[in-house]
């Protein structure tokens, strides 16, 4: 088997157990952001199993309990970062923008062995760092990025400073569309484009839902490359469950820097959900028999 | 009373300050010279950043250069520092604490702009952003040293900083000092608290109460954040017939409001007035003309202190028109934006 094979095949595992981790864990807990699972499995499956050149870690990490916030002079703040290994100048970083996505993230850390299996556990728990947003503390994340539309300036900024230092490794960004609907994130793509920043990159989730329902009805993006493209990115348009797409597009060296927008289906692989349409945001049961369908499902995809 | 007026206090002393420091850069925001570092740009190109008219993001950029170990200072007018940007100044800078350095000009009512440019509440909302420390220049020495204390912080800092035609009221040689009023005089019928450009306000009116008798404690604040300086307890105890406050602020949520909650704390039981924007907006037009018209002058100062003895002074408008030191706005100040 060829490389490119080997590797298609393990983001592949690694999508397949992010939507089944995601489905137990709602199951277990009624409820989850199972949505985000089913349109991002492939693109977090390819960041975290095939694209990011991140330090191997020695063994799954068992999540920290939260310590307390940031302080002035206190430097015992524990950070999320550790779980993508000790960082490097020819390494990559990962800045995830869309903190919602916090379980999805953590599926795929258990399942790239950087986060230990029960760290699910702690999902959600009161005084654990498994938080259902994510913030700076938690497992995969860097900075706090809750209030949406802040991780790109965040990036640029962290992207400004290894250009500085000539650094080569990439700094990534992973986003979810609804963010191209704040003002910040056009101010962050003139910045990168105006301070050449050709290291950064951005892979997004465009799943075209958002939490009031189908983005189309409540504020329209498109069309989405043309307006990056104006902004002096270069920009590559995939299916976002085409996982050999993917890879591809995020090998470009343009000597811009590059967004990958992955178009998404935010029912695949649980097409059951549609029956929710059209509002995909949170996953909640509403009834016993539903619930049940759902553990159906879930026994026939773990066979 | 005259004191030295030093043109651009910060300009050169920027330049030279930063000469062995290469972790610190400057973000600007389009207001390169109106604050102070068009030569700064020309002397340290590779570690300046414009920014554009975009403060959100350069808050995001701030915060990534921060947390990779440079220590950027941000260099705008105060009110942009944050208005538009801050709920990019709290989750991106402030909860992470980072070595940030916001440096704002033209606060309060220091601007000709009007309403969109007069930072007269931002001391009340960077009080209440946790791991923020605040630090208000006061005259040319404070605008110069104010450098050290901030760059010693590990955490963010705000800074109302001063440009210009600025006086020197404070010796070379005794710099800004963290969380350190300076004791301008002591006394027992009255305590005065002044911040910022205030200060040299008040000092015009000064002279004249101490010749009408009034014994007076006056103490220049330039913190107003950490704000635990066992001087403003122990003045604050001396004070027999009432605590005046003087700030170029709303009087809701600045230096008033921190020395009530002090005075509230300890049981200090004597009436305490403000002098400040009282809780309004003002509009574009001089200092001079807006600090009478809103009564936070020397003129007001008098007013006040009468009212917490009880009695006239008989101190007229031509006495403290004498005491002025220089034209506030001169043409050298009058520098539009």
């Amino acid at each position: 088997m060829s490389d490119s094979s080997v590797k298609i095949q393990e983001v592949e595992r690694i999508a397949k157990g992010i939507r089944e981790r995601v489905l137990a864990h709602s199951l277990a807990n009624n409820g989850g952001y199972m949505s985000q699972a089913c349109s991002s499995a492939e693109l977090l499956g390819s960041l975290y199993g095939a694209i990011l050149n991140f330090s191997e870690v020695k063994e799954p990490i068992a999540p920290p309990s939260f310590i307390g916030v940031p302080q002035i002079g206190q430097h015992s703040y524990i950070t999320g970062a550790q779980f993508h290994g000790k960082p490097g100048p020819d390494l990559d970083r990962l800045i995830s923008s869309p903190a919602h996505y916090a379980l999805v993230i953590y599926a795929a850390l258990i399942e790239t062995g950087r986060l230990r299996e029960d760290g699910l556990d702690h999902f959600n728990r009161d005084g654990s760092t498994v938080e259902m947003i994510g913030a700076e503390h938690s497992p995969g994340f860097e900075t706090t990025t809750g209030s949406l539309a802040q991780a790109l300036s965040q990036a640029g900024g962290i992207a400004l400073a290894r250009k500085i230092r000539k650094e080569s490794g990439r700094t990534w960004v992973f986003m979810s569309d609804g963010e191209f609907q704040e003002g910040q994130t056009y101010e962050a793509l003139q910045a990168a484009r105006f301070h050449g920043l050709d290291k950064l990159r951005v892979i997004v989730d465009v799943n075209l839902n958002q939490c009031d329902g189908p983005m189309d009805t409540v504020m329209k993006i498109e069309p989405l490359a043309d307006r990056i493209k104006a902004f002096g990115w270069n920009v590559t348009v995939v299916d976002g469950h085409d996982i050999p797409a993917i890879l591809a597009a995020a090998e470009e060296e343009t000597g811009n820097p590059h967004m990958i927008l992955c178009y998404t289906d935010p029912v695949r692989g649980l097409p059951i959900l549609a029956e929710r349409a059209p509002t995909l945001h949170y996953l909640r049961f509403t009834s016993a028999e539903e619930r049940a369908r759902y553990e159906n499902i879930y026994q026939e995809m773990i066979k | 009373m005259t004191y030295e007026i030093v043109a651009r206090p910060h300009q050169q002393n920027f330049i030279d300050w930063a000469k062995d420091k290469p972790e610190v850069l400057v973000l600007s925001a389009d207001l390169t010279n109106s604050c102070e570092v068009g030569k700064w740009r020309d002397t340290y190109p590779e570690r300046f950043f414009s920014m554009g008219m975009a403060e959100q993001n350069m808050m995001g950029f701030a915060a990534g250069l921060a947390r990779e170990g440079f220590e950027p200072w941000l260099h705008t007018f105060s009110v942009f520092l944050y208005r538009r940007p801050l709920d990019q100044l709290q989750m991106s800078i402030a909860y992470p604490s980072l070595k940030v350095r916001l440096v704002g000009f033209l606060p309060g009512i220091m601007t000709p702009g009007g309403v969109t440019h007069q930072a007269i509440e931002d001391i009340a909302i960077m009080r209440a952003i946790p791991n923020m420390t605040i630090l208000e220049a006061g005259d040319a020495t404070e605008a110069q040293s104010v450098l050290d204390v901030a760059h010693a912080i590990d955490g963010p800092v705000y800074i109302r900083m001063l440009r210009g035609e600025v006086s020197r009221i404070f010796p070379e040689n005794e710099p800004f000092l963290l969380n350190t009023a300076r004791i301008l005089s002591t006394g027992t019928d009255i305590t005065l608290f002044t911040s910022g450009v205030m200060t040299e306000e008040a000092l015009r009116a000064i002279p004249l109460l101490q010749e009408r008798g009034v014994s007076i404690s006056h103490l220049h604040v330039s913190t107003l954040k950490p704000f635990t300086d066992p001087r403003i307890v122990a003045a604050l105890k001396t004070a027999k017939h009432g605590v005046i406050t003087m700030e170029n602020h709303s009087i809701v949520g600045g230096l008033g409001s921190a020395i009530a909650e002090v005075m509230a704390e300890r049981g200090i039981g004597v009436p305490l007035q403000r002098i400040g924007l009282n809780d309004t907006y003002a509009h574009g037009a001089s200092q001079k003309f807006l600090m009478s018209e809103y009564e936070i002058d020397a003129a007001a100062l008098v007013k006040r202190v009468e009212t917490a003895l009880g009695r006239k002074l008989s101190i007229h408008e031509t006495e403290l028109q004498e005491q002025r030191s220089v034209s506030l706005h001169s043409s050298a100040k009058a520098e539009a934006l």
